[in-house]
């Protein structure tokens, strides 16, 4: 399963980014191959609108099943990644990107439903 | 003659200058009064006169076809706006970040995204006299104001003579909304006031007109409260004052029940006097 995380940087030591759409990085875990792939996003700034949608996009794209973000996405991005059947865990936005999967795992983050 | 009346910040008296300007310029000739704040327009509490027209107003957006659709993605890769997305077994299509541009439904090469229209707003028509005044609601829930007030402008150009003056009460800020209201005025006016904001939100309004290369002038609306720093940057600047409206209690109390100013305020009526004098062929 690949689990991807909103994050403010490239690395398992980055804090998760609260924002959603606007996240500067996207890291993908892999469960299985135990793999970490790093997608930039910081190109978002330049999006006037629209910003979630397009990450959500980018979500689908990566065949990510989850996302662990902080504030969770808004109304846009929520829908898309709804119809995606991507889940969506919030409340990660103090941690690492490590603490963040353990707490995952621990099952100590919130599912966001719409 | 089309003269918009706009500012950077809200609250300094755009409304209170347009629907004032409109009923004492009226007095001689035709006018036409268009409240382009279509998410909050309020300058119809202003003005009494009887409904002539409404209509409801449309944008186009795209639909989708999902018999017709093979995911090829070229909708979503022409749309500049993330408003269409491919999702591989179906295409969502997002109303409010939709800016009518037709690009996606005139290249999806199956036709499975057809341009349906969307109601946006109510356009409403009203007469008194030589006053004419237009002004368009935007309903609940729809956030891009920018294509009711391109289609507001176009219905004052059908109904507008040679000789009628456009009054436009633009709304607030310095942002696509404004821009649209100002771009076709011969003259804008940018209404501040004495004040730290005032000047703040007056440097952003005239970076704006400078942008889109507007010619402006400027009114200080309750002149004698704040200090000088807002005739000291226009000094400094080039930029014309035509008139300065004295800070009046009693313009507010007028105001605050719905009433006009200019036939009961010597001073207020005075400064209009100095801004007529300062509109072309006046």
């Amino acid at each position: 399963m690949k689990i991807a995380f909103t994050a403010t940087g490239p690395k398992w030591s980055s804090r998760i980014d609260p924002r959603f759409g606007r996240t500067e990085y996207l890291l993908i875990y892999d469960t299985d191959s135990e793999e970490l792939v790093v997608h930039d996003n910081r190109d978002i700034e330049n999006e006037a609108h629209g910003a979630g949608p397009k990450t959500a996009k980018l979500i689908y794209d990566t065949g990510a099943e989850v996302i662990i973000t902080g504030n969770g996405p808004g109304e846009n991005a929520a829908l898309a990644l709804e119809k995606a059947g991507v889940r969506i865990y919030t409340g990660a936005d103090r941690m690492k990107v490590k603490e963040a999967l353990e707490a995952f795992n621990n099952k100590q983050l919130k599912e966001f439903k719409k | 003659m089309k003269i918009a009346i706009a500012s950077g910040k809200g609250g300094t008296g755009k409304t209170t200058l347009a629907t004032n300007l409109a009923a004492y310029l009226s007095d001689k000739r035709d006018i036409i009064l268009a409240d382009l704040d279509v998410e909050e327009p309020n300058s119809g509490l202003f003005i009494r006169a009887g409904k002539i027209f409404e209509e409801i107003k449309y944008k186009m957006i795209p639909g989708w076809v999902e018999e017709d659709c093979t995911f090829c993605g070229i909708c979503q890769n022409v749309c500049n706006f993330n408003a269409i997305l491919n999702l591989g077994n179906q295409i969502l299509v997002y109303p409010e970040l939709c800016h009518s541009c037709y690009a996606c439904s005139e290249l999806c090469p199956k036709g499975a995204l057809p341009m349906k229209h969307q109601r946006m707003g109510v356009l409403s028509h009203y007469r008194n006299g030589n006053i004419n005044f237009v002004e368009s609601h935007l309903d609940i829930g729809q956030e891009q104001s920018v294509p009711l007030i391109e289609q507001t402008l176009k219905y004052i150009d059908s109904i507008c003579r040679k000789d009628s003056i456009v009054i436009l009460d633009s709304p607030p800020g310095t942002s696509c909304p404004v821009i649209e209201a100002t771009k076709d005025a011969d003259m804008v006016i940018l209404v501040t006031e004495p004040t730290p904001f005032g000047l703040h939100d007056l440097k952003l309004a005239v970076e704006t007109m400078m942008t889109i290369g507007k010619d402006f002038v400027v009114v200080v609306n309750r002149y004698g409260t704040g200090n000088a720093d807002v005739e000291e940057y226009c000094r400094g600047n080039n930029i014309r004052i035509i008139a300065s409206i004295p800070d009046s209690r009693q313009v507010a109390e007028l105001y605050s029940r719905g009433e006009l100013a200019y036939d009961k305020i010597d001073d207020f009526r005075r400064s209009l006097d100095r801004i007529k004098e300062a509109i072309p062929g006046n």
